[in-house]
């Protein structure tokens, strides 16, 4: 049992080493195909050799108290960070943190949410859950990047956008649909990572990247299982079967096409190894910019609008009638 | 009692709707009076009472709207194919399945184009009993065909909202909608082509939070809930309960959300002037 354990994590090293690989040759119809087939066989792997991890579990872990939260991750990847403050227009949102920043010595925009460890930090935080002077900080942050032409990489792990009496009043629903507007024109490279959990619009609002990584046991989600539970089962104690319904893992995200890459966690989850998820969100980040950085900001726009656009154009009648007036 | 039991039962087949609506007489939800219903046809289901605006049908709405209530659909066919599979109390391909057959749409949402005051511009109108006219791939994709065509044809853009937000049988696939949707009115946006959002009882959660707070106009029928969260979502949080008249049209018309609040019986003159004044 624990040989067979053994030898399939030396395989999914492998399939990782050959992905990536693979990903650094120039495109080609073959390779591509190639590249799927390996992705495929990853997956798989990763679902047999961690068959316990239920989509429930893994919002937990997703949740864990000592997760490495978004401040983590902008220390160990990133150096020289100074953060920024305020919308201009309101307040400073302490659930949204941001900078200046240097990756890898280039200059860029690092920016996310922010949850709080200890009581009195989650309550400062407001437990990580922006409000709309959050995503307005935001976008001023992502603009002050593509005037200063410096790459944006943001990092997403929020319940949700707060829902409030203050934040309604102030447009929570307006400052999101602007960053989504927005954030399809910027002419920089925009790189999402999903660290923990990917609360619904409140994730969205920053989420528009022309890459979109995931770490293996974050969740991305229309909705809470928990609100889910509630509302389709009439039963908040019905999550498990929410959650697997919902379709929220990085695999099957992946495999929706809403995840470009999911990055590997240590044994037993992110907090286990801080600074070995650190290293590998690091490696996805410096491949992911390499690539972006060969187009040009006209490219960047139409790929990033492509790549959302083709996102669930499954629908297609089977027989098609054609378009009718009201009155033939 | 009993009303209560029956406002919240399933959608009743068409059958049975028409022969309710048969019904002489109608009682105001919101100030209780029963109203004689030949009244409320030349109000467009508005209260002449209290000013109630009952909710309205989305081929109700575009024949009202368009000149001579003639307009082309478009893409009427496109149906979910259940992306996720999804099944809760019950599954969701049949859920699709009894709300075609029960109301005649494949999905919760009219696409059309015609004329509106002499003008040609495609209209987008939402079907609130469709599972509450929540937003998946199909309404993300008509819309975005919609505005496809609109920076083609160099047409305007009116979408009238009435929707409980994102669809939750279509997962994450539903939320991608939201940027599927603003990436393309970004370029309307850029090709400076008119768009006027209407916003009807109710609006809220991920269609709020995209399409419909993106207009160039953002309008709203009287006291109608327009949020981002639900109203009960927002107590469970702060365990208090809302003021009167929160998240309701006057409300956002007060915080500075809304450009104006429109009469359902001005709604058309109201968009012909603006786009008049849009160059069209
Ligand atoms: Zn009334």
């Amino acid at each position: 049992m624990a040989n067979d354990t053994a030898n399939q994590r030396l395989e999914v090293e492998h399939l990782q080493r050959q992905i990536q690989e693979l990903t650094r040759q120039p495109p080609s119809d073959d390779g591509a195909k190639d590249l799927e087939a390996l992705r495929r066989r990853l997956d798989g792997l990763r679902r047999e050799s961690s068959p316990e991890l239920t989509s429930w579990h893994r919002v937990q872990l997703s949740r864990h108290p000592r997760r490495p939260h978004v401040q983590d991750f902008i220390e160990l990847v990133f150096s020289d960070f100074s953060p920024l403050h305020g919308d201009r227009r309101f307040a400073d949102d302490p659930a949204m943190i941001g900078g200046m920043a240097r990756f890898h010595g280039e200059p860029c925009v690092v920016l996310g949410t922010q949850k709080g460890r200890d009581t009195e930090q989650k309550l400062f935080r407001n437990f990580g859950m922006p409000k709309p002077e959050g995503y307005r900080k935001a976008l001023r942050l992502m603009q002050l990047a593509q005037k200063f032409d410096r790459p944006i990489f943001i990092f997403i792990d929020t319940a949700g956008a707060y829902p409030g009496i203050g934040a309604e009043e102030r447009g929570q629903a307006e400052a999101i649909a602007q960053n989504l507007r927005e954030m399809a024109l910027l002419t920089v490279p925009v790189l999402v990572t999903i660290t923990g959990e990917g609360g619904s619009g409140g994730a969205l609002g920053i989420g528009i990247g022309d890459r979109v990584y995931m770490l293996e046991h974050a969740y991305y989600s229309v909705i809470s299982p928990e609100g889910c539970a509630a509302i389709l089962w009439k039963d908040q104690s019905r999550v498990e079967e929410a959650a697997n319904a919902l379709k929220i893992t990085s695999s099957h995200l992946r495999h929706l096409g809403i995840v470009d890459e999911v990055i590997p966690e240590p044994e037993g989850g992110a907090h286990n190894d801080p600074g070995q998820t650190a290293a590998s969100v690091d490696r996805q980040l410096k491949e992911g910019l390499k690539a972006l950085k060969s187009l040009s900001a006209e490219q960047l726009v139409l790929e990033r609008s492509r790549r959302f656009r083709l996102l669930g154009e499954a629908s297609r009648p089977s027989d098609p009638t054609p378009d009718s007036d009201s009155r033939p | 009692m009993a009303w209560f039991k029956k406002e919240k039962a399933p959608i009743v087949p068409t059958r049975d709707r028409t022969v309710r609506t048969e019904g002489l007489w109608q009682k105001c939800e919101e100030c209780k009076q029963t109203l004689w219903k030949k009244d409320l046809e030349p109000t467009f289901h508005v209260c002449p009472q209290c000013d109630f605006h009952f909710r309205v049908s989305a081929g109700e709405r575009l024949e009202r709207f368009f000149d001579g209530g003639r307009y082309k659909e478009y893409d009427r066919d496109l149906v979910s194919d259940d992306p996720l599979q999804f099944v809760d109390k019950k599954a969701y391909r049949q859920r699709l399945r009894d709300m075609q057959a029960a109301s005649g749409m494949k999905d919760a949402l009219l696409a059309a184009e015609g004329k509106v005051g002499g003008k040609t511009v495609c209209v987008c109108a939402m079907e609130p009993s469709f599972i509450s006219g929540s937003m998946g791939v199909v309404v993300g994709e008509k819309i975005t065909r919609a505005i496809e065509r609109c920076l083609e044809k160099k047409h305007p853009l009116i979408i009238i909202s009435c929707s409980g937000g994102a669809r939750m049988q279509e997962g994450a696939l539903s939320l991608m909608q939201m940027a599927k949707i603003t990436g393309a009115l970004a370029r309307m946006d850029r090709e400076r082509l008119p768009y006027i959002s209407v916003m009807t009882n109710p609006t809220t959660g991920g269609v709020t939070a995209s399409y419909a707070m993106l207009g160039d106009l953002n309008i709203a029928e009287p006291g109608a809930l327009i949020g981002f969260a639900g109203p009960r979502v927002i107590e469970q949080t702060i365990r208090q309960k809302l003021p009167p008249g929160f998240q309701r049209s006057e409300f956002l018309l007060q915080h500075g959300m809304l450009d104006a609040i429109v009469q359902r019986k001005d709604l058309k003159a109201y968009c012909v002037k603006a786009l008049e004044f849009f160059g069209f």
